[in-house]
Order: C-alpha cells, then structure tokens, then sequence
C-alpha cells in the first residue's frame, strides 16, 4: 500500500541516476572483453589495470550506443563532448581516477514518456554521460580481494530531472528506461546482475512550495519493487523527521530489502572534491550530423509507439498492448504470430496466458520458446477456421511446446481435427440417443435441461471433436423426430 | 673505426655494410659503461639480454635482411619508458618491483628498426626536475665537468652521450627535459610536435606535455632517429595521422631567404654572459648563409613558467594518483590505521620531496575553489600562447631562441630554491605548452669550458626546418670536436 504523503500535507519531490551497462563486446577503453563470467582478473589488461604508462582509447561502439540511447530518451546530442577525470583514492579504482563525462556530456537535456497509473507521464532527462566502471572489492576479514574484470566496463548515466512524486510513477520510470534500453539492445538491464544500477534522490517539502527540501541518495537499489519500497519507506521518513521537527539530514542511504528501511551509507560532510578536470589523453568525442542522422533512422519503434500502434491499427485493448510492448522480443512475437492469423486480440490472449505462462514455468526466454510466433498463429487460424474447437487447441498447443512440432502435423498424427462431416456426428448422435431411453423419454416430456446433457455424451463419445454447431444441430433435429 | 665517436649514421652504415658486427659496437659500449659510468651515474640498468638482440640484427644482415634504418645501432632509453621483462623505475622507489609485461610503442620502434637496446638511463624522479638531482638512485653527472649537473629530466640520455656511453638515446621533454641537458650536456635533442610520437608507455608525467624524443651527436643523427619512432599509434589516442615525411634524405642546410625569427620576449637581457655569446653567434651564422633575421613576439610567453608549473602539477598530482604501494613499489613499515593512513604512509615515504611538492601544488591548483583562478586561467593563457605563436610563425619559419640561462650548474647549488630551478625552463616550457617542436643544438662553449646550446622552435608538425637548420648551424659554427675530459 503505497504511502501517501499528500495526506500530511507533504510531498515527495523524486529523481533518478540509471546506471546501464552498455552491452558492447569490448571494454570503453581498450580491447578487453566485457564478458560476464570470466575468472577472477581474467579480463584485464595494462589499460584498464592502470599500469604506468597506458593510455585509453575509446572504443567507437560505445559512442555509438550513447547517441542510440540519447536519441531514444529524446536529448540533445552533443556535437562534441569531453572525458574528464573524477579522482578518488580506492583499491578497486586502479588508476586514482575514473573517466567520466563531467562538465558537457554527450546527450543534453531530453525526455521520456510512459505510461504510470494508467496515465501518460513525461519526465526529463537532464543529461546522459558516459563512464568507465570500477573494479569491484571483497572482504574477506582482515584481507580484501580486488577483481578487475569490471574496470573499464562501459556505462551510461541517464540522470532524470526531480519530476516525479510517487514510488510508484519513480519505479515505472525506471522500468521505462529499461525498456528502451532492451528495446535498442543496447543493454540487457538486469538489475540482479548489476547492468543495470539505479540510485534515487529523494526529498519532501509542503505541498505548494516550490523550494526543494534537503536530498536524501538511496543507492544501489537491485529491484524495482525495491526502488518502490525504498522511497515509500523514505517519504515517510523525513516526513516524519519533518513533523517531529527534526532536520533530514543530507546524507547517502542503503536500502535493505530484508527490513524494508534505509540506513546511514555516508554523511554529506564525507563528500569528495572530485577534481574534475579534461581528461588529456583523450581527444573530445566528436558526433558528427550525419552519423547521428543516420542512428537516427535505424532506432526501432518504442515500447509506447509501438502500443499506440497496436491500439490503433490492431484495435487491442490498452492493457493487452502495454503488456506485449514492455520487451522487444515479446511484441515481436506478438507481431508474427497475429500476422499468421490475422486475429490480433486472439493471438494476444493466447500470448497472455498460454505462452506466457509457459515461458515462466519453465524458465524460458521469449526467444526461445519452442512455439515459434509463426507456428502459435497457425494454430490460431486453424480454430478460426474450425479445424479445431478452442478446448481441443490447448492440447494443440501443449504437443507444440513439448515437441516443437507444427500444429497440422500434430492434428493429423493424433486426429484431433473436428468431426464436421454430417452423417459421422448423426450417427453418433443416433448412438447416445439409443444409449439413453429414459433421458430422451424425460426430454420429450418436457425436461428441456437434458438438452446440454446429450451435447455433452455426443463431444464424449467423439472425444471432443465433433464439431460442436453440428452437434447441436443435429441434436435439436433429432430429439424433435 | 673508432665506434666512441662514430655517428648513428655512421655505426648503421658500417653495420649494413657488414664492416662492422653490431655484437661488437654492443659489446663495446657495454665495456664503456662498466668501466666508467661509475663515474657518471647515467644508466640505472643494462638490458641483460643487448647482445641476443645485435646478434639478431648480425644475422639479419649475414642472411640478406633489411635489418632496418637503426640496424645494429644501440640505444640508451630513459628510465621512464617501460620495456618488456626489464624493470622500469622513472627514478623513483614508488615503481619498486615493478617489470612492465609490455614495451612502449617507442621501444617497439625502436627494435622494428633494428636498433639493439642498451639500457636505461638516469633521470629526475617521475621526470620532474632539471638537473637529475631529484633521481631516487643518486644524481646523474655531468661528463664535461663532474660537479655540475647534466640538466634534466633526462639527465642521464644527456649524459650517456656525452661521456660516449651510446651512441644516440632517448628522452622525453615535457617542459625542457630534453632540450635543457642536451645543452648542458653539448649534443642534440629533440622534442617533437606533441602528437608526432607515441606516448604509449611512457610513464606519464604531464599527459598534455610530454613527449620522448632523440637525443643524438647532430641533427642528422637525430633525423633519423626521430623518423623511427614517430607516427599514429593506435594505443594513443592522441597521436596524429600526420605522415612523417624522410627528414634525413630532405635536409636542406641551404639558409637563403628562411626567416629566423628572434623572440621580443626571449631575449639576451635575461641571459649570462656566455650564453648571450653564443646566441648572438648563432644568429650572426644564420645571417651570414643568408638566412633573414625577423623580430617577432609571444606576449605571453613571460606568464610561460607559471602557467606551465599550474598545468604540469595538476596533470601530474592525477598521474601520479595511482601509485599507492599496493601492486608494487614502496610500502611503509610501520603499521596503518586504515586505507587513507596506508596510502599517505606510502607515498608519503616513496615520492621524493620534489615529486610530493608537484602533486601537493597540482591536487591545490585542481581544487574546489581554486580550480577557475588557477587550471582554468592557466588553459586560457596556454590558448592564447599558441594563437600567439601561430601569429609569430606567420612572420618567420623558425623561431631561435637560448635554451637556458646558463649552463650547467653545480650538483646541489639550486636543489632547495625550487623557484630558481623552475626559472631555469622560461625558455623551453613554452614550446611544450604550445605543443611546437623544439630542437637544442650545440652553439658553444662557456668560458669554464661547459657546453652551451641553443634552441629552434618550429610550427607543428614542421621538424623539417628544425632539422634543416641545425644542420646549416652545425656546419657554420663547425665546433670542434672536443670530448668532456677523461672521455
């Protein structure tokens, strides 16, 4: 139950930093492997173990993946951008320094449109810059470990205005951006897995004032439903704090999910002067006109342009079409499979419920569903066509998964196309009739109900496929004779 | 053949014309360095393995090979640049331990072009000095008189020369630490075009500064030399495609109508008398083969010490950042209270004074609060010293300057006046800020009987008329060819 500061008077004022981990095969600056996985420092080289005397080099791809991104979130894209130096001592950051963008990043103010309690929201993005990752520690008592597969990987920080007032509306937001960020394949936003990291800042003020309370970080949060909890459980701390007539101090906080609360991580009197300055070793990143243009004309269609479509031209209902549209691979089945059958809520219903069923019960990626789109549309068509009833389409469907077979082959090996032919449901017909002298002399005296009971001996006795308009048709004529 | 006095070009020449085995010039530098560098302190270490490699280049040759423009020919490398398998130090015991598992892309160069690698020459600490005093392993001397310093930061490139230790070596400058001792030292160095020459693997001291380049016997040597290790490095990203033309084949001493441009800002009033001497010599040479002579001005040129000390130290105290004692080099003994007090007990026992002095003044100049009145100001004046120059340039080819005020000064006469020593660089800083080549070459000789250089300062990228004029300068001075005493 969400939290609802408005009831105090209060509201809360929400922004957030995504950390995406772009998905390209080497690190930003130089020619090791991004790969996930790889044994302990396996990964690393003089660059990104920051051995004197190497230097960066920046890999173009991720550039590439940066005006991608920008362009999707709607920024500006810089023509030129610059790498600086933000200087820190800790073990796992080898060089001293990390390079990051600081003073003009590559994409400028822009913004992003979703869809959050039912509701169309738009939220700004302030900037998105791109950074190196540092190594990563581990404490083992009095010793640490440090593994630098991770030094040198390639993120991009979206940083969103302070827009946003609910938990909810903060957490839709963050599943927006990775969407889009799946959507342009340029990051697989697994926030277990850490490529994708979100911090959130948090502040409450009176509702109608328009200067912003003191900004309380929460960061490394590794759910969504987590980003939800965590500021919900935040709000109503320093609204709190607030009425209690205490200070919310300016200060970093962890989340910890277990006890669903946040805690002290650092104090604001902790902060580092950075000591930012250009980054000698690397040329400004230039972006030319053309090469955008040309990013440009290659993004795919948006998670939410593409269910405006599907609403639009494929008549689904706004929920089926936000539900299909959150993964790229998802609507894409969606599309191949109502393409096949030419009946797009049907092959939306099957695909919320059947297949998607299936893909959590067993553990599988859209990608890799054993019912190909091609294949489930088929199907479809087949009951429209009344080869098959809905009921008997199920058990179509569940040979499909487990054999990966083709929906007519599967009809035709275990005969399970509908009954239509007249005299071979009649003489079934005739069959129960005979069978069941005292249910048709009670019917015929009256007992109109004994109706469904002799539909359902007849789709008993065929095992389900005789074709059921046939059934009553010709059951309706034969009980009147 | 007398290999101690022989040229580069010479000793390549004498290889490729199988007159001479490059096992034997190896092995008699090796002899020369056992028997007297104890005297100079110029090398920190010989590489174990220089006599595989010249019987590489001999083998090259024997069975037809092009054993390349540097065949056989041994170079001494300054201390800063990482080779493979032998360690490297930049002078100081914060890199103790440290055996680099790659060799700078002027190394590899190097050895492309056949040249065998000597050793490792001595220097200031991290490169930031002017007389090799600053060096953790003791300070390098000066052949030509072994109370004074051999300049700095690669004192003993300078140094290995002069005493005829090697044959040619390499430097890197990064406010004078090449041009400086090649003038203390009589032979000629070069800081080429920043961007002309890979930094990859050379420890960084000022990343927008820095760049290695020859140190030789004459210009020509010097050529050739620098046409080996120059070009675009994909391991650096901010070397130029600019091509590198043949400079050796193209020199052209003919000094007729070039313009030689005399500093407004760089003039004999701020010299010694010996050395206002020599320049005015210098530039009497270059009228008499015709050359003209233009006054031009770089305004700002006297802002070029400070502006270069705000700029080198804010690079450095971030270059420096990752030298905490962890991986290798010094750890202190006594026991730390936790990481910070680990890390300050470090590099507060393994950075010498100098180097400490750098980083503190830099972390100061990059602060919050002070970064716009001092980096930022410092960048805008760099900006505008290299629109100056390229006004200057407009109105001459090459620009003559001093390279120092003075020659060679006593070991320990100017160690505790930090201020002294860095006016020492008012010549030399500006071309590293404005990323101009600059070449320093023998003009003379104090009265004391120390060596005195002068400099020429060109547009980028244009060493071709570094190179032309110093050879039209060393064939009209035609000094004679002393060697320090003892040597």
């Amino acid at each position: 139950m969400a939290y609802e500061a408005e009831n105090e008077g209060f509201e809360a004022v929400i922004g957030l930093e995504i950390h995406a981990q772009l998905l390209t095969r080497s690190k930003i600056f130089c020619r090791d492997s991004t790969h996930f996985g790889a044994g302990d420092n396996e990964n690393i080289c003089p660059v990104c173990a920051g051995l004197p005397g190497a230097l960066p080099v920046l890999n173009e791809r991720v550039v590439e993946y940066a005006v991608k991104t920008g362009l999707a979130l709607n920024c500006e894209i810089r023509r030129q951008s610059f790498f600086a130096r933000k200087q820190y001592f800790y073990p796992d950051l080898p060089k001293g320094y990390q390079i990051s963008q600081h003073d003009l990043p590559i994409c400028g103010p822009g913004y992003v449109e979703f869809v959050s309690g039912g509701a169309k929201r738009r939220v700004s993005v302030t900037r998105a810059h791109l950074e190196e990752d540092a190594g990563k520690s581990t404490h083992h008592g009095d010793y640490s470990l440090i593994n630098l597969n991770r030094s040198g990987i390639p993120l991009l920080e979206i940083v969103s205005g302070p827009d946003m007032r609910t938990a909810a509306e903060a957490a839709d937001y963050a599943r927006a951006i990775r969407g889009i960020l799946r959507y342009l394949d340029v990051c697989d936003g697994n926030l277990e897995e850490g490529s994708l990291r979100c911090d959130v800042n948090v502040s409450v003020r009176h509702c109608g004032e328009s200067a912003l309370g003191t900004k309380v970080e929460i960061k490394n949060i590794n759910s969504f439903r987590f980003i939800e909890k965590a500021i919900e459980y935040e709000i109503h701390r320093q609204t709190d704090c607030v009425l209690n007539g205490e200070r919310v101090a300016q200060e970093t906080r962890l989340y910890d999910p277990d006890k669903n609360r946040t805690f002290t991580m650092r104090a604001k009197e902790d902060a580092h002067d950075y000591r930012y300055f250009p980054d000698p070793d690397l040329l400004p990143v230039t972006v030319e006109k053309d090469w955008v243009e040309e990013i440009r004309s290659s993004l795919p269609e948006l998670p939410l342009a593409r269910a405006a479509r599907f609403v639009a031209e494929l008549q689904l209902p706004e929920y089926d079409a936000t539900i299909l549209t959150q993964e790229r691979a998802l609507a894409d089945y969606f599309e191949r499979a109502q393409e096949a059958c030419g009946n797009p809520k049907a092959a939306s219903n099957w695909i919320m419920t059947e297949v998607m069923r299936n893909l959590n019960e067993s553990g599988t990626s859209i990608a890799r569903a054993p019912v190909t789109a091609e294949r489930l549309g088929k199907m479809i068509a087949l009951i429209d066509k009344g080869v098959i009833s809905g009921k008997i389409a199920k058990t179509v469907f569940s040979a499909m998964w487990a054999d990966r077979g083709d929906p007519e082959s599967i009809i035709a090996e275990k005969g399970l196309a509908q009954v239509t032919d007249a005299a071979a449901v009649g003489r079934i017909v005739d069959d129960v009739l005979a069978a069941n002298p005292s249910q048709l002399e009670s019917y015929r005296s009256g007992k109109d109900k004994l109706f469904g009971f002799f539909v359902g001996q007849v789709m008993k006795l065929s095992k389900g496929q005789a074709n059921p308009e046939l059934v009553n048709e010709l059951l309706r004529k034969k009980l009147r004779e | 053949m007398d290999l101690s006095q022989s040229t580069l070009v010479e000793l390549r020449d004498a290889v490729r014309g199988k007159q001479v085995k490059a096992v034997e010039i190896a092995d008699h530098f090796l002899q020369r360095i056992a028997r007297i560098d104890r005297e100079f302190n110029s090398f920190l270490a010989i590489n174990p393995t220089v006599m595989d490699e010249a019987a590489k280049v001999d083998a090259a040759v024997a069975s037809g090979l092009d054993p390349g423009p540097l065949a056989g020919v041994p170079i001494a490398v300054k201390d800063l640049l990482c080779t493979k398998g032998l360690a490297t130090t930049a002078a100081s015991n914060m890199l103790k331990g440290f055996v680099p598992p790659y060799s700078a892309t002027v190394v590899e160069r190097l050895r492309a072009a056949g040249a065998v690698l000597l050793g490792k020459t001595n220097l200031d600490e991290f490169a930031m000095g002017s007389s090799n005093e600053t060096s953790a392993f003791g300070p390098c001397r000066n052949p030509w008189n072994r109370d004074h310093v051999p300049g700095g930061s690669s004192g003993g490139s300078a140094a290995c020369l002069a005493a005829r230790l090697a044959p040619a070596s390499i430097g890197t400058d990064t406010g004078g630490s090449i041009r400086q001792p090649a003038s203390f030292c009589g032979v000629v160095g070069i800081k080429p075009t920043y961007g002309r020459v890979s930094r990859y693997g050379v420890i960084a001291f000022a990343s927008s500064l820095d760049q290695a380049g020859p140190m030789t016997q004459n210009a020509r040597d010097g050529a050739v030399l620098l046409e080996a290790i120059s070009g675009r490095d994909d391991l650096d990203a901010t070397t130029s495609d600019e091509p590198v033309p043949p400079w050796f084949r193209k020199i052209d001493s003919d000094m007729s109508g070039v313009r030689i441009g005399i500093l407004k800002e760089a003039g004999i009033g701020d010299v010694d008398e010996s050395t206002a001497v020599v320049f005015s010599r210098a530039a009497e040479a270059f009228r008499k083969l015709g050359a003209r002579i233009v006054n031009v001005s770089v305004p700002t040129l006297r802002y070029a010490v400070a502006t270069y000390y705000l700029i080198a130290a804010s690079e450095a105290s971030s270059n420096l950042a990752r030298y905490d004692g962890v991986r290798y080099g010094h750890r202190a003994a006594r026991p730390t209270a936790d990481l910070d007090d680990f890390y300050a007990a470090n590099r507060s026992e393994g950075f010498g004074l100098e180097v400490k002095r750098r980083i503190m003044l830099g972390t100061y100049a990059l602060s919050s609060g002070y970064h716009d009145a001092y980096y930022i100001k410092a960048s805008q004046v760099r900006r505008r010293m290299r629109d100056e120059y390229a006004s200057a340039f407009a109105a001459c080819d090459v620009i003559l300057s001093p390279v120092t005020a003075s020659p060679a000064f006593k070991i320990g006469a100017r160690i505790s006046d930090p201020l002294e020593m860095y006016r020492n660089d008012m010549f030399t800083t500006s071309s590293n800020l404005a990323g101009l080549p600059g070449i320093s070459v023998p003009g003379g000789f104090a009265e004391n009987g120390l060596p005195i250089g002068v400099q020429l300062t060109a547009k980028h990228f244009d060493e071709q008329s570094l190179f032309n004029a110093a050879a039209a300068l060393e064939s009209a001075l035609a000094l004679p060819k002393k060697a320090p005493h003892g040597v």
